[in-house]
Order: structure tokens, then C-alpha cells, then sequence
């Protein structure tokens, strides 16, 4: 297997939607290239990491106001027209 | 090596009578339905527009949305997929009117000459992200995928971020599933690029100071 071709399967690798012989066989490859053990190494590390950042959390202050100001915006369209979302 | 652990989302068993009492006129049961899921939309959106403006619009525009077309959520798919769709348009539509010299397009296949093949393959310290606060951390990232594509910036918070499968991604953007896979493998693979200079592993002892967040660029 050459790198080019283990880059292309490394999505699925990851993911771990692959079936048994074709695991087997880039994990071969990962036995001996270095080069593709640390790419996907680093590529799984950069997932992790950005789910775990917990990045753009939603304040607990503005989420109350988005709440209340979606819940308003709901009720006045039930009012204006009470048949519309159950049409 | 490992798969990921994918995120395990909650059991959506009460889902579909939240919406069917929502459709009949319970705006409570819409009200928990937007308790469940808005933190999710807030960071899609904010992943999409990089404005915290625009993403609170958008938190309030998709939802609404959602509640005034409850009739044309048939529950073929999640209810949050479909949400998801609907707060994706609406962060796109935000991304065009304050870029609109650029448009910004889902669909676009974004060509850039071997973008998926790694450059510069160096081995990161054991935990990378130990190495700074978490601030200066935050920022690295938003600072690393601020700089991609929002195609695949789209791709990789839902895949990856919020952890729907690859087929409620690609339901979710009105995208196939080879589009969606080809997008991720570019997305992941050029933020590992773009991060190695904070996370490389160094070796040498020579009084070299590691990066620090305000030198990121890109």
C-alpha cells in the first residue's frame, strides 16, 4: 500500500467504518511508515481536541435571552395564526 | 491505533411528541425542544459565521423558522437533523450578506492544489493542548479554523464537533456521502497541518520559546 492511498482511506480508518481486511491492511502499512503513524496519530489528537475544547460555548445569560426572546417570537405567531403550524 | 470514540447523543425517544404537540399548538413542548438543542445551534452557527452577532440571529431565526414549518417536518429524519439544516442556510445566508463578494457555497469543491497531502509530518507532544491555557488554547483553534474553507469548516463541526454520522451530515447539507467524506478528510487533514506549530513535539534545549497564540497568522 502506498501513502497516498492509506491518506485516502484515513477518513474511514478514524471512523472506524471499514471492514476487517481492508483495517488490517493499513494497519500493516501504520506497522512500518512512520510518516503516515504520525499524520494519523496527529489527525486523530486534532479531532479530539476540538470536540473536547469546548469552543463558542453558549453563555448562560444570552442563552435565558435567546430562550425568552424565541419563545415570545412562537407565541405571537400561535396567536396571529393558530392553525398555521399544525396545517 | 483506535478509532475516535464518537460522542453518544441523548436517547430522542419523547422527540417526535414534543413535535407532534408542538404542531398542535403546545409552545411549551416547542419551548423544551429549544432547551434541548440550542447550545448545539449556537456553536454550528458560530463555527459558520465567526460572529457572535450573527450566530445569536441565527440561534433565534432557526428556530423560528423550525417552529412556523413544523408541518413540512414529516419525522423521516431526527428533528434535530432537520433543524440543523435549516440553522446551516441561515448561517450561510448571514456568511454571504457580510461577504458577498465571495459566494459561499456548500456545494463548491474547493480546489486547492494537494491540499489534502501533509506538508510537514512532526510528532506532537504526548498531551499538545496541556501546553497552554485553556484561553490560549481556545484561541488557537478558533484562530486555525477561522482559516478554512467554511465548506469544510461546516463539515468538520457537525461530523466531528457535534458528532452526527456521516449520512445525517450529508442529509443535513444536501451534500452525498463521498462529498461529505472528501470534505472532512481535507478538513482534518489541514487542520493537523495548521496546527503542528503549536503542538509539534520539541527536542531541542536551546532556550526556544514555544508560539504562543498571537502568532498564528493564518
Amino acid at each position: 500500500m502506498k501513502c497516498s492511498e492509506f491518506l485516502r482511506e484515513l477518513t474511514d480508518y478514524l471512523d472506524g467504518a471499514m471492514d476487517a481486511g481492508t483495517k488490517a491492511e493499513l494497519e500493516e502499512h501504520l506497522a512500518w511508515c512512520h510518516n503516515c503513524y504520525v499524520v494519523c496519530d496527529t489527525t486523530k489528537k486534532t479531532i479530539e481536541i476540538y470536540r473536547d475544547a469546548q469552543l463558542y460555548e453558549l453563555p448562560e445569560d444570552l442563552e435565558t435571552r435567546l430562550r425568552s426572546a424565541i419563545a415570545t417570537k412562537c407565541q405571537q405567531r400561535r396567536k396571529a395564526d393558530p392553525e398555521e403550524t399544525s396545517r | 491505533m483506535g478509532a475516535i470514540q464518537p460522542r453518544v447523543s441523548e436517547p430522542a425517544t419523547d422527540e417526535l411528541a414534543l413535535v407532534e404537540a408542538a404542531k398542535a399548538g403546545d409552545v411549551g413542548a416547542f419551548e423544551q425542544l429549544v432547551r434541548r438543542y440550542d447550545r448545539n445551534v449556537f456553536r454550528i452557527a458560530q463555527h459558520i459565521t465567526q460572529n457572535r452577532e450573527d450566530a445569536e440571529d441565527v440561534v433565534q431565526d432557526a428556530f423560528f423558522k423550525a417552529y412556523s414549518n413544523l408541518n413540512q417536518f414529516q419525522g423521516q429524519s431526527k428533528f434535530y437533523t432537520w433543524l440543523v439544516r435549516i440553522a446551516v442556510n441561515e448561517a450561510l445566508m448571514k456568511l454571504r450578506r457580510r461577504r458577498p463578494e465571495r459566494t459561499v457555497s456548500l456545494d463548491e469543491d474547493v480546489k486547492t492544489e494537494d491540499d489534502s497531502v501533509p506538508r510537514e509530518v512532526a510528532d506532537w507532544s504526548p498531551n499538545p493542548e496541556q501546553q497552554y491555557t485553556q484561553a490560549e488554547l481556545r484561541d488557537i483553534l478558533d484562530r486555525t479554523i477561522h482559516g478554512l474553507p467554511a465548506t469544510f469548516r461546516t463539515v468538520f463541526v457537525l461530523r466531528d464537533v457535534e458528532g452526527l454520522s456521516t449520512e445525517e451530515t450529508a442529509e443535513a447539507l444536501d451534500l452525498s456521502v463521498p462529498a461529505v467524506k472528501s470534505r472532512l478528510l481535507r478538513a482534518r487533514l489541514q487542520l493537523r497541518e495548521r496546527l503542528n506549530k503549536y503542538f509539534q513535539r520539541r527536542e531541542r534545549n536551546d532556550g526556544s520559546q514555544r508560539p504562543r497564540s498571537g502568532d498564528n497568522n493564518q
